[in-house]
């Protein structure tokens, strides 16, 4: 398995990354594909290792809203990790799409089995969700838009 | 304190006739005007450095070079308030009134050999856009060049026909904050992109404008990815009047930004965007 | 008191009238101390009956009054309201203009009006210091601000040494005065004693040395020189105030986040007092104007206050909004980093700001106190007394 640095299994020691890999498997998914939508069973998850994937949202009368796209080296999908594992965005890759996916029930009760491995992996996780949360608020802002006031 | 001899044309006192030689549309509210002068030219500009351009009878503002073109200045200006709405409404044949080169440059020479990380938010590719034509310019000086843009919407990106054209020389790195359903690229922050990045952390220059938060967001994430404080520099933006330090607006502690700005090192910028309100 | 190296003189009342007539003789506007309006203010002057002789001023934070003195001296006052920037540095100036012709061609116009040549007549060694540091900031750097230079360099100073401080002045920390620094033309240093009134006249310029020549006067005495020398040395330990014994700078630098603004800014209204009475301060804003036909505009500029909100404007706003950020500005600019922009102080210690502010803020107690919050141990939370 690649290791991308700064990528989701940056912060794994070199055993837990291994142990984490014998859950996964190569799948690759054409441009277009939905990869799993909103409040379906969340019992995979994938690490992307090329192409791009977006989050999207339904929202009646529109046409799916695009939160946010991940790429290279990012994690798709955490809902597995929480009850209900339940997805709470759909994903569609945007172009050819390959990915290592990985079984999450398997995944889980292996945490539970070795709470360091659960433990290591369940902080890995929680960095994405920071750094995804961080991002978000900073688009909350949205810096680039007009304001009221300006020079006088 | 700067020491520089004192220049002949004295460009601080009053502004030097340009007119309007081309206008282009960016966006809905922002335009590029392309200037060239009525009679004698400024001296040269260099990327990162501003000009003040006065509106006839409505004022002037700090405009970075966002091209530089022989005698001829490019400025983009997006509509923010009266002197800025009167820029964007310039026609060709029109006269404004320029006033420059002010400030501090990107310095993009002193980054000879390293990777380069260019990380522009908004309007911020403005005074990037000439940084990034010189580094194109001059390959072999330079590692990899990486350009990271992020934009408000589709619609809001700028110099589209530019960065289509910087793509096979360089890596480009498009992402917006909403999109707007035929928008096939990225979507969000534009740090993300670092992820996206060729660049070895220690052996690189970043060169950073857009928004503070944006600037202090991508700084600081490059920073714990290993880049070298000195080794980034940001563009800032205070209320610049005069631009000849002689008004006071754009202190930022100790710093006057018309003089010791806009671009300055993040080792620098970093503790002075720290203190709140400063 | 510098070495005059023998060229000093001694002049009576009768000197001090001839210098201003012979400064007017010259072509000079001559602007000193007169009383008006219940202060000493600095105007144009066209003889020594217009100036104080026989009035001191009464100075505490938020207080100005006029005193009555028996002695009849004339320069036995501390500062007053205005500082010489409002003549060197104008509150509203025109700096060019600007025509649009029919084919649409803009043509700017500098402003070359021959500018005035002032001599001023009892400039204190802290307002002279202000003078130097005004220079340093509007022509020493990059850009030289013409109009400015151009009615620096025409102007004759005549400066007068303090020998009674007001009870907000501390020149000594700031190391400006009482005696005087250089810069002058001439420096007078006023002299009462049983031996009559009279002023000993130092010379700093060759004009100054012309003009002394067209006076009445006498040779500088021992007696004059020693009792000049003493009345300066002993004003320098009669100071009203003082400031904490730091660097100043560092103070500054590390007190940003200090609780003692929150209580410095429950008491300021941001009303600006301090920056239009301070000899220094030089900030300015710029006004564009047409006329009704639209073809003529005209640039102005005018004194603006860091304590105006718009001061600071961006496209969201002020970036100082708070009273307190905007005291801070002030405060840290005039002690601390104007030495990062400018190589000096930003304060001559001449406590116009103290004196004029509505509500008696001090900066030298602002500073006593952020001094002691610095070197306050630091407390440690849940450590009750024991």
């Amino acid at each position: 398995m690649t290791v991308v640095r700064h990528g989701f299994l940056g912060a794994l020691s070199p055993g837990h990354r291994k142990r984490l890999a014998t859950f996964g498997h190569d799948v690759s998914f054409p441009g277009g594909t939905r990869i799993f939508d909103e409040d379906g069973v969340a019992d995979r998850f994938w690490i992307i290792r090329s192409g791009l994937v977006a989050l999207d949202v339904h929202v009646p009368g529109r046409r799916e809203a695009v939160l946010e796209t991940l790429g290279e080296g990012d994690l798709l999908g955490w809902s597995w990790l929480f009850e209900p594992y339940r997805w709470h965005l759909g994903a569609q890759a945007r172009s050819t799409v390959s990915a290592f996916e990985f079984d999450a029930e398997r995944v889980r009760a292996a945490c539970e089995e070795d709470p360091s491995f659960g433990l290591a992996l369940t902080n890995c996780v929680a960095q994405v969700i920071a750094r995804r949360l961080k991002s978000t608020r900073i688009r909350l802002l949205d810096l680039y838009g007009p304001s009221d006031a300006g020079e006088s | 304190m700067t020491a520089a001899a004192p220049l002949t044309a004295r460009p601080g006192a009053a502004p030097v006739p340009y007119r309007v030689a081309e206008r282009e549309a960016e966006t809905p509210d922002t335009a590029t005007i392309v200037l060239e002068p009525v009679r004698s030219a400024l001296q040269p500009f260099a990327p990162g450095q501003f000009a003040m351009v006065y509106a006839f009878g409505v004022g002037d503002i700090p405009l970075s070079v966002s091209g530089i073109d022989g005698r001829r200045l490019t400025h983009t200006v997006r509509t923010v308030g009266a002197v800025s709405g009167a820029l964007n409404g310039l026609r060709r044949g029109d006269t404004v009134g320029v006033r420059g080169p002010f400030g501090t440059d990107w310095e993009l020479p002193a980054a000879a050999g390293k990777d380069l990380l260019v990380v522009a938010g908004g309007i911020g590719l403005a005074p990037l856009r000439p940084l990034v034509r010189d580094a194109l310019a001059a390959p072999e000086r330079y590692g990899r060049l990486n350009v990271l843009i992020g934009a408000r919407t589709p619609h809001e990106l700028l110099y589209t026909g530019d960065v289509r054209g910087w793509q096979s020389a360089a890596r480009i790195l498009t992402t917006v904050d909403r999109a707007d359903p035929p928008w096939q690229g990225e979507v969000g922050v534009v740090t993300t992109l670092l992820d996206r990045a060729a660049f070895s952390p220690g052996a690189s220059a970043a060169f950073i404008c857009g928004p503070e938060p944006m600037i202090r967001a991508a700084a600081g994430e490059l920073v714990h990815r290993g880049v070298d404080p000195e080794q980034i520099r940001v563009s800032l933006e205070r209320n610049v009047h005069c631009a000849t330090g002689h008004c006071g607006h754009c202190q930022l502690g100790p710093l006057l930004l018309c003089r010791d700005g806009p671009v300055i090192s993040w080792t620098k910028a970093q503790p002075l965007l720290m203190v709140r309100e400063l | 008191m510098a070495d005059d190296g023998g060229m000093a003189a001694v002049i009576g009342k009768d000197g001090l009238e001839a210098l201003i007539t012979v400064l007017a003789g010259r072509g000079r506007t001559v602007v000193g101390p007169t009383v008006r309006d219940g202060a000493i203010v600095l105007s144009e002057i066209s003889s020594g009956a217009e100036l104080p002789y026989g009035w001191g001023v009464e100075l505490e934070a938020g207080i100005y009054r006029l005193r009555a003195r028996e002695d009849g001296a004339v320069f036995a006052h501390s500062a007053g309201p205005q500082s010489w920037k409002t003549f060197l540095h104008p509150p509203r100036e025109r700096q060019w203009t600007a025509d649009r012709g029919a084919d649409g061609e803009l043509m700017v116009t500098e402003d070359r009006t021959s500018p005035p040549s002032y001599a001023f007549l009892g400039v204190r060694p802290c307002d002279l210091r202000a003078i130097a540091i005004q220079d340093r900031v509007l022509t020493g750097g990059m850009y030289s601000d013409p109009a400015y230079r151009g009615r620096r360099e025409r102007a004759f100073l005549v400066a007068a040494e303090c020998t009674e401080p007001g009870a907000t002045c501390f020149c000594v920390s700031m190391g400006t005065g009482p005696a005087v620094g250089p810069g002058y033309d001439l420096a007078l240093t006023e002299v009462l004693d049983s031996d009559g009134h009279r002023f000993l006249v130092r010379i700093g310029s060759e004009e100054g040395e012309s003009v002394l020549a067209e006076l009445p006067r006498r040779p500088a005495d021992a007696a004059t020189r020693t009792a000049a020398s003493e009345r300066v040395a002993d004003a320098a330990d009669r100071m009203g105030r003082s400031m904490p014994l730091v660097d100043l700078r560092v103070l500054m630098r590390e007190t940003l986040t200090a609780e003692r603004w929150d209580d410095v800014a429950a008491r300021c209204l941001t009303c600006g007092n301090c920056t239009m009475v301070c000899p220094t301060c030089f900030c300015t804003t710029t006004e564009d104007v047409t006329d009704l036909t639209g073809d003529h505009a005209e640039r102005w500029r005018r004194w603006e206050s860091c304590f105006d909100l718009d001061f600071s404007h961006l496209q969201a706003g002020p970036v100082r909004n708070s009273s307190r950020s905007r005291y801070r500005q002030w405060a840290t600019h005039k002690l601390g980093t104007w030495y990062d922009q400018f190589d000096s102080s930003g304060c001559v210690g001449c406590g116009r700001c103290i004196v004029w502010c509505p509500v008696g803020i001090d900066i030298t107690e602002e500073a006593h106190a952020l001094n002691l919050e610095r070197e306050a141990p630091q407390q440690e939370p849940g450590q009750g007394p024991s």
